[in-house]
């Protein structure tokens, strides 16, 4: 049994060729680096987990006594919209994009992703987007709920800040898009020899899963939002009911990408879980092949069932049973993944590491949200409980008791790689503890207020409804949450300086990212690995014979160069939405001269466009 | 996308590269480099926009409550002529491609020009047609339900076959320059599939949208 001090290193020097190490803020917007751009991801995602959060506790706030008047209505929705759009778009999906661009490459032995400089583009479509989301609160966030329903996002009923969420919403579709190709070539062309796609580790599966999800599920809704643009700057027709448009038009175009998202968010983290639970019981996945086909078999029928959020839209009941029926489908591979779960831990050596806690708890809260999930799946149900609280409970416990805290349990489990540093244990547990709780307080009650009918997007509601002290209890949960994600962020930041070394395989684990150092180098691995197996590095510490051998002869290296050019080509990009959004300004009253300017802009920034692309795939890399 | 016209050079899956162009190992997952791989992808993506694009025409077909009808508007004629242009210059394309693979850069040039060319034709006709039925027909962009879903699908395609147009002339910039050499058909490759689909696409939008009008 080797232990890792015999891992093999290099002792010869690596023949690579060198480049200029650019430092300080230019070696971060001209990176091209997929570890670089995976904490350029974590760090914005944490952020507006954060800013979401905020907003969730302002509006929570609002909501912990009847009557209560801290805000008003139209501040109370676009908190809610902008909370929402946050959460899924600027916190969960950048958290998965960061842990996708770390770990991808890494696990499956490769040195960078297929397209590294499409890489950073997808980064900065991503940067920009999220500000211009976020640039709306300067002037009126909007207030249509993240979903964003027509007529309700029309210019009859939204001001200027659904103009931000509309077009931030379609650069950040541009940058999963163009992510999502790329990793499906990254995943597909660049695996390690030996690394067959049953080798592949199930995290990299699931994350390969999204990617397909993002590629194929952002364009209805890029649609859905390029006609509302054309409906709100152009005055086209699409969600105008008096000219006969019909508003499920655009219920069935976001939902169509909507219930897809819904995986995309979720599929990362039961990679995760799927990673830390055989790591921690020092046993194999139990029945790795059954959780890599439920996971695309998950992705596949998740275009199938857009509907069932429309129960209530009058489709008829051939529809509704066909959805419904799509709907509790997918509960059988999902069950299927939670027995293989159980079955990993069961009669393993557990070590209850923090990463082990969230995974394991992990599988009863996301087990919450999925039940009541196919209860909701039953139309007639759903007709009850639809737009109340109990749907909020619902989704809550698939994002947060799910999402969130398999994340959670993904941030402890690879900060070290990221860093080099493992983070306190002691602080994670009470961020684990705090979490759990408060997560617990604030939404299983919410499934009582919705039965007794107290309904979402209200911003206060009467006395003697009798919600009064639930809702201030959800708060007080709110607080606890809140409470254990300043220590989360107070571990992250103290132990990328003070805390303890990692080494380059700290958990004893079996995929490749522990194969390397912490954190790697840019060339990832000195050699390329040769993969014997589906847990190549556990074998190779433990297993006789199935070592993976260094090659005698040194590798030539060639990593890609820094570029500005995907910087580039995004602000030529941005600078043509901002000139759109400029077209919506009129600083000067009457003759309304701004128009010009915006369309000047976005004449000039359209011609760049090309220009700036040219450039790039000019430059050598 | 954008690497698209990068000389790329195929490796062996333990990743010796002599020529210092291509930085990462292949696999090759069913015979394709990456290049092409990406295309595919992208490709199937497009499909599900299209796809939606065309839906949401159907979606709201027949439902115009006010302005002109399909049929009051449409010349089969003339849009016939402007879709033959357009399959002519797939075989201008598939032209290209061939005469790069077998090295005659010079032809692979002068089929890629030729090409653009019949791109920019279409584009011109598309461009006729639409001032033609908002001018002389009164089919405004917010005229109606089919004017607003048939501006913007066949607007979109043309804005696609534009993107083509530039794509084409770029390759032929870089093959001009002798960036990208005789042998090296890839990126010619790619660009054509990325305009075949196009040319699909169009067929798709002609038989479905112009000829069962009638
Ligand atoms: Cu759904």
């Amino acid at each position: 049994m080797a232990s890792i001090a015999d891992l093999p290193q290099s002792e010869a020097p690596i023949q690579h060729m060198v480049r200029p190490a650019k430092v300080g803020i230019t070696s971060w917007l001209t990176t091209v680096d997929h570890k670089k751009i995976a904490i350029m991801y974590g760090v914005a995602a944490t952020f507006y987990f954060l800013l979401g959060g905020l907003e969730a506790l302002i509006f929570r706030a609002q909501l912990s006594v009847s009557n209560a008047g801290l805000i008003s209505g139209e501040t109370y929705n676009a908190l809610v919209t902008m909370h929402a759009t946050t959460m899924v778009f600027m916190a969960v999906m950048p958290m998965a994009a960061s842990l996708s661009n770390l770990l991808i490459p890494l696990m499956i032995g490769a040195r960078d992703v297929a397209f590294p400089r499409l890489n950073a583009f997808s980064l900065w479509m991503f940067i920009a987007g999220s500000l211009v989301l976020n640039a709306s609160f300067l002037f009126g966030a909007p207030s249509a709920g993240w979903f964003g329903y027509a007529p309700l996002t029309g210019n009859d009923y939204s001001g200027i800040g659904v103009d931000f969420w509309a077009l931030g919403l379609v650069l950040l579709a541009t940058s999963s898009m163009s992510a999502g190709v790329n990793f499906v070539v990254t995943v597909f062309n660049l695996r390690a020899p030996g690394m067959t796609l049953m080798r592949v580790p199930v995290m990299v599966w699931m994350l390969t899963v999204i990617q397909f999800l993002l590629a194929f599920s952002f364009p209805p809704v890029a649609v859905g939002l390029i006609l509302l643009i054309f409906d709100r700057f152009f005055g086209t027709t699409f969600y105008l009911v008096s000219m006969g448009g019909d508003p499920q038009l655009w219920q069935h175009l976001f939902w169509l990408f909507g219930h897809p998202e819904v995986y995309v968010l979720i599929l990362p983290s039961m990679g995760v879980v799927s990673e830390v639970l055989p790591v921690f019981s020092r046993k194999p996945l139990f029945g790795q092949t059954f959780v890599i086909f439920s996971g695309i078999f998950i992705g596949f029928v998740g275009f199938g069932v857009w509907a069932h959020h429309m129960f209530t839209g009058g489709m008829g009941p051939l529809a509704d049973s066909a959805f419904s029926i799509a709907t509790m489908i997918i509960a059988i591979p999902t069950g299927v993944k939670i027995f293989n779960w159980l079955g990993t831990i069961w009669g393993g050596k557990i070590r209850f590491t923090v990463a082990m806690m969230f995974a394991t708890s992990f599988i009863p809260l996301f087990t919450i949200g999925g039940l009541s999930g196919v209860m909701l799946a039953s139309p007639p149900l759903d007709l009850q409980v639809h737009d109340s609280y109990f749907v909020v409970a619902h989704f809550h416990y698939v994002l947060v008791g799910g999402a969130i805290i398999g994340l959670f349990s993904g941030m402890y489990y690879w900060y070290p790689k990221f860093t080099g540093r493992l983070m306190s244990e002691r602080l994670g547990k009470i961020h684990f503890w705090l979490f759990v709780i408060g997560l617990n307080l604030t939404f299983f009650p919410q499934h009582f207020l919705g039965n007794w009918g107290m309904p979402r997007r209200i911003y206060t509601y009467p006395p003697d409804a009798g919600w009064d002290a639930v809702n201030m209890l959800c708060t007080i949960g709110a607080l606890i949450m809140a409470a254990g994600t300043g220590v989360l962020i107070y571990n992250m930041v103290i132990s990328a300086v003070r805390g303890e070394k990692a080494g380059r395989d700290p958990w004893d684990a079996s995929t490749l990212e522990w194969l390397t150092a912490s954190p790697p180098a840019p060339h990832n691995f000195d050699f390329t690995p040769v993969v014997l197996s589906e847990r190549p590095l556990w074998d190779h510490k433990h297993t006789p014979g199935m070592q993976i051998e260094e090659p005698t002869q040194p590798e030539v290296i060639h990593m890609p160069a820094p570029s500005w050019k995907p910087l580039w080509v995004s602000l030529a990009v941005v600078g043509f939405v901002l000139g759109l959004l400029l077209t919506r300004f009129n600083f000067y009253g009457d003759a309304n001269p701004d128009v010009w300017v915006g369309y000047g802009i976005m004449i000039f920034s359209g011609l760049m466009i090309p220009v700036t692309i040219y450039r790039w795939i000019d430059e050598p890399c | 996308m954008a690497d698209a016209a990068l000389p790329h050079d195929h490796h062996d899956a333990h990743g010796h590269d002599d020529h210092g162009h291509g930085h990462l190992v292949e696999n090759n997952f069913l015979g394709l480099p990456n290049l092409k791989l990406a295309m595919w992808a992208f490709l199937g993506s497009e499909c599900m926009f299209f796809g939606s694009l065309i839906a949401v025409y159907f979606f709201y077909h027949g439902l115009s409550i006010d302005g002109p009808l399909p049929a009051d508007v449409f010349s089969v004629t003339v849009t016939s002529i402007s879709t033959f242009v357009l399959l002519a210059s797939s075989f201008t394309m598939a032209m290209a491609v061939d005469n790069m693979k077998t090295g005659k850069v010079q032809a692979a040039k002068l089929f890629l020009l030729s090409t653009a060319f019949l791109g920019l034709i279409f584009v011109g006709f598309q461009v006729y047609e639409f001032q033609h039925f908002w001018l002389d027909k009164g089919l405004a962009l917010q005229t109606s339900l089919f004017a607003s879903s048939f501006y913007v699908m066949t607007g979109t395609h043309g804005t696609h076959v534009t993107v083509g147009i530039i794509w084409l002339l770029m390759v032929w910039s870089f093959i001009h320059r002798g960036k990208i050499k005789a042998g090296n058909y890839l990126p010619v490759e790619v660009a054509g599939l990325y305009w075949h689909f196009v040319d699909i696409v169009w067929i798709i939008i002609f038989t479905f949208v112009y000829l069962l009008e009638f």
